[in-house]
């Protein structure tokens, strides 16, 4: 995972990367064998340890996400984590104060 | 009754497996419709109005299927989420962004899409539903190979 959190005009930007194979369970591999799904499910957005935005997504994400979200104002040194869960029940989070 | 103890216990070792999932919320009923109207109504979406205050930036035409970069944003006051439909798709709801205080309805994302089609956002703003679309031609699609 990758994160870069910046101020903008009267907002902070977050622009986050996941390492995910968002496989959507319709794809075949070389032996012409289903490839099972396997695709996060569910977002959290965390400023300064507060819920700012929780979201669901389906397997039409494209493989390794990149999202950008926005956050209502926002001062340098802020904390911003981002976490994901997927249909395994893995997770990850990565943090970054804002830059 | 064993048999009954045996599936008792495979539920609770699955409970304890998986906690995280069974405490963060997926709408399964409605990521797993195929259609876009069951989708809106597992949402519990109602009647949707369309709205010029809501914008969906995406190109016209998407060479590849397998990342179509779109970028959605509401500039109707109190928007607290965004949905996002792919009405061709298999499976057509995408994603649905939820905004607590301190975010502002904006994200940007990359999809795949399997054949040319209509996008469509919706809003949720004071209980009421508002609903944009725009159609992205698809060259080579991003859903099987």
């Amino acid at each position: 995972m990758k994160i870069r959190a910046s101020l903008g005009s009267g907002f902070t930007e977050v622009r986050v990367l996941m390492t995910h194979p968002m496989e959507t369970g319709l794809r075949k591999d070389a032996d012409g064998k289903i490839v099972p799904q396997h695709f996060i499910q569910n977002l959290t957005v965390k400023l300064n340890g507060k819920t700012v935005l929780d979201a669901q997504i389906s397997q039409a994400v494209s493989r390794n996400p990149v999202f950008s979200f926005r956050l209502n104002g926002g001062a340098k040194g802020d904390k911003i984590e981002v976490s994901w869960l997927d249909n395994h029940g893995e997770s990850a989070a990565i943090e970054a104060a804002v830059a | 009754m064993n048999h009954l103890r045996r599936t008792l216990l495979a539920a609770l070792a699955f409970a304890i497996a998986r906690p995280l999932a069974a405490l963060a919320a997926w709408n399964k009923g409605a990521f797993t419709a195929t259609t876009p109207g069951e989708a809106l109504k597992s949402l519990g979406v109602g009647n949707a109005a369309a709205s010029k205050d809501l914008h969906i930036e995406a190109p016209e035409i998407a060479e590849n299927g397998a990342v179509v970069p779109i970028e959605i944003s509401s500039a109707i006051a109190g928007t607290n989420a965004l949905i996002v439909m792919i009405e061709k798709n298999p499976f057509p709801l995408t994603a649905r962004f939820d905004f607590k205080e301190g975010a502002l309805p904006f994200v940007k994302l990359n999809v795949k899409m399997g054949e040319t089609s209509d996008v469509r956002v919706l809003a949720e703003a004071a209980g009421k539903y508002y609903s944009a679309t725009k159609e992205i031609k698809v060259t080579i699609g991003g859903c099987g190979g």
